[in-house]
C-alpha cells in the first residue's frame, strides 16, 4: 500500500531545478534509501515531504490524501517525522525535554490545558510520560535523561535525534544521513536500530552515502542525479544500473 | 545606613517595574530577534487600562490587573499580526523600523484618545508604613504590593516557560524554528503567545506604576521603555533571568544616584550603563560571549 506518494515533484530555486519532475512513492512498511551524488536534490526532496518547502509543481499524497502545501507542524502531526543531516537538537534542553518536544504534536492540549491541568491535558501528559520512558529505555538514554543534549557525545546525539523523531509513534520516519560521522561499529548498531524500527511498523525513508548500510538494509533504492530520478529498484538492480555507475564515477 | 537601606527598597521597587517590562523585550527578542520598541507603549496601554478599570468601573486591584493584562495581551498579539508578521521574511532592520513606527503610533494615538493631560491614578491601597529591623527599613503598602506582585509574576513565568508545553515550544522556537515546526510546533502561534505573555507583563508594570507614582499619561512609556531595554541588554538580551537582574540593577543604581548624587543624572547614568555594557560586555552580564552563528 502506498503510504506516501509524490507526483511530478519539482522545486525551483531561481533558475535551478533542485528537484525536477520526480515521481516518488513509499510503500507501507518498507525501507527505501535515497542516494545520489552531493547536490542531487535528496535533502530538497526531504524538505518537500516535510513541508519546509512547498513544491513549485507537483503534489504530495499521504494515504491518498493530498497534503501539498501543508505546514511542517501539521505534517508532523500526520505522522511524518525526521532527523537532520546536521544534528539539530535543542542543545540547551535536557535529553528528556528534547524527546518531549518530539511529542509536542501528540500532546494536543490547547492554551488553557497547557497552563493548568485539565482532564484531557492530564491524560495527554500521562501518554507523553509513557512514551518518554519507553524511548529513553529503548535507546539506552535513560541514565542520561537529565543531561543537556549538547553534552552528549556525537553518536548519542544522533541517537537522541532518532529518539525525538520516533517518540510520537510516526508512520513514516525520514532519516537524513544518520550514519554520517559514525565509526563502523556505530553504523552496525544503527543498522540494527533501523531494522528494528521497521519491524515495529515504521516505514523508513533514508538518505545515506554509506553504501554498505544502504545495500544492507534497503528493500528498495532510489537514485537522484541533478534533481532527476535516474533509477528506482531493488538494491542489486540499482547497483548494476549503468546510469547509476556513470553518475557516481563521473 | 538607614537612608541607604531605604534607597535600596525604593530601588528594588522601581527595579521590579523595569524588570517586568524588560522581560517582554527579552522574550520577544529571544524568539524573533526583534527589539520591540513599541513595548514601552504597551506598558502605557496597560497603565491606562488599569486606570479606567479602577476609576471608571470601580474595580478592585486584582480584577483591574487581570483586565489590563488581558487587554495588553490582545494588543500585543494584534501588533504582531498587523505590523510584524508581514515582515517575517524581510531583513531584520525593516522590522526594527516598523517597531519604532508602531511606538510612535501608540504614543500619538494615546495623546489623541486619552488627551495629553496627566491623570491622577486613584489611591487603591491604604497609605500606611511598616517598619522592619527596628525602624531601619520602612516599607509602604505600595512597596510590598509591587515586590509581591513581581515575585508572583516571576514564579508564574518560570512555571510557564520551563514546565508547560507552551513554554517548551517557546524555547524550541527560539532555538531553531524549522526544527521546532517539524516537531509539530505551530511557530506562528507560539510567537503570538510570546507577544501576549510579554505584553501582559508590561501591563502589570503599567498598573503597578500607576499605583506607585499615582499618575498616568500617554507618553509615560518612553523613558521606562528605554530603561527596560537597557536592563534587558545589561542582563543579556534573550535571557529571562538576565532581564530581572538587569531591571533590579538599573532600578537600584538610579535610586542611589538620585538619592546620593544628583537626581538630574539618573537618566544619564542608565544610558551610560548601556554604553559601558555595549563596549565591554555586549552579550550582557549573564550572556555567554559567542560569535553569532551564521
Amino acid at each position: 500500500m502506498r503510504i506516501l506518494k509524490g507526483s511530478k515533484l519539482t522545486m525551483k530555486f531561481g533558475g535551478l531545478k533542485a528537484v525536477n519532475s520526480v515521481d516518488f512513492h513509499l510503500d507501507n512498511g518498507e525501507i527505501l534509501s535515497l542516494i545520489g551524488p552531493n547536490g542531487a536534490g535528496k535533502t530538497t526532496l526531504f524538505n518537500l515531504l516535510t513541508g519546509i518547502y512547498t513544491p513549485t509543481e507537483g503534489n504530495i499524497y499521504m494515504d491518498e490524501k493530498d497534503i501539498t502545501g501543508s505546514k511542517p507542524y501539521s505534517i508532523a502531526s500526520m505522522g511524518i517525522t525526521r532527523t537532520f543531516q546536521n544534528i539539530r537538537l535543542f542543545s540547551d534542553m535536557s535529553v528528556e525535554d528534547n524527546i518531549m518536544m518530539g511529542l509536542h504534536s501528540r500532546i494536543g492540549a490547547p492554551f488553557l490545558g497547557s497552563i493548568i491541568p485539565t482532564p484531557s491535558s492530564i491524560k495527554a501528559n500521562r501518554f507523553a510520560k509513557e512514551r518518554l520512558d519507553w524511548v529513553l529505555n529503548y535507546l539506552g538514554l535513560y541514565s542520561l535523561r537529565k543531561e543537556k543534549a549538547k553534552n552528549l557525545p556525537y553518536g548519542l546525539q544522533r541517537r537522541l535525534e532518532i529518539g525525538r523523531a520516533i517518540a510520537p509513534e510516526p508512520e513514516v520516519l525520514l532519516l537524513d544521513e544518520p550514519a554520517a560521522g559514525m565509526n563502523p561499529q556505530e553504523t552496525n548498531e544503527l543498522m540494527g536500530l533501523i531494522h528494528d524500527l521497521r519491524n515495529k511498523g515504521i516505514t523508513i525513508l533514508l538518505i545515506e552515502h554509506d553504501m554498505k548500510l544502504v545495500m544492507g538494509i534497503s528493500d528498495r533504492v532510489m537514485v537522484l542525479n541533478y534533481g532527476e530520478k535516474i533509477a528506482d529498484g531493488k538494491p542489486e538492480e540499482v547497483k548494476q544500473n549503468p546510469e547509476v555507475i556513470k553518475a557516481y564515477l563521473g | 545606613m538607614q537612608q541607604f537601606l531605604q534607597q535600596m527598597v525604593n530601588g528594588l521597587s522601581l527595579g521590579s517595574i523595569y524588570a517586568l517590562i524588560a522581560l517582554g523585550y527579552t522574550m520577544v527578542y529571544g524568539i524573533i530577534r526583534l527589539i520591540n520598541f513599541a513595548h514601552g507603549d504597551i506598558y502605557m496601554l496597560g497603565a491606562f487600562a488599569g486606570f479606567f478599570a479602577i476609576s471608571a468601573f470601580h474595580l478592585s486591584f486584582i480584577p483591574s490587573l487581570i483586565i489590563s493584562m488581558a487587554i495588553c495581551a490582545l494588543a500585543g498579539m494584534l501588533i504582531k499580526r498587523v505590523a510584524y508578521k508581514p515582515l517575517r521574511t524581510a531583513p531584520r532592520i525593516s522590522m526594527l523600523i516598523t517597531a519604532i513606527g508602531v511606538s510612535l503610533f501608540l504614543e500619538n494615538g494615546g495623546l489623541m484618545v486619552f488627551s495629553p493631560s496627566i491623570r491622577t491614578f486613584p489611591t487603591v491601597f491604604p497609605v500606611k508604613t511598616f517598619s522592619f529591623f527596628g525602624g531601619l527599613v520602612k516599607l509602604t503598602v505600595k512597596d510590598i504590593v509591587v515586590l509581591t506582585v513581581m515575585i508572583v509574576m516571576l514564579i508564574l513565568l518560570q512555571y510557564l516557560v520551563y514546565r508547560t508545553k507552551i513554554g517548551k515550544a517557546m524555547r524550541a522556537v527560539s532555538f531553531d524554528k524549522d526544527a521546532a515546526s517539524l516537531m509539530g510546533v505551530d511557530v506562528d502561534t507560539t510567537i503570538s503567545y510570546t507577544f501576549a505573555i510579554g505584553s501582559a507583563l508590561a501591563a502589570v508594570a503599567g498598573v503597578l506604576v500607576g499605583i506607585y507614582y499615582n499618575s498616568v499619561w500617554p507618553l509615560m512609556g518612553i523613558m521606562p521603555g528605554l530603561k527596560a531595554f537597557i536592563a534587558a541588554v545589561l542582563g543579556g538580551i534573550g535571557i529571562i533571568p538576565g532581564a530581572v537582574l538587569g531591571g533590579l540593577l538599573i532600578g537600584v543604581t538610579e535610586t542611589l544616584v538620585a538619592g546620593y548624587g544628583n537626581s538630574l543624572y539618573r537618566d544619564g547614568v542608565a544610558f551610560a550603563i548601556l554604553i559601558i555594557v555595549l563596549l565591554l560586555r555586549p552579550s550582557g552580564l549573564l550572556g555567554k560571549n559567542q560569535r553569532e552563528k551564521v
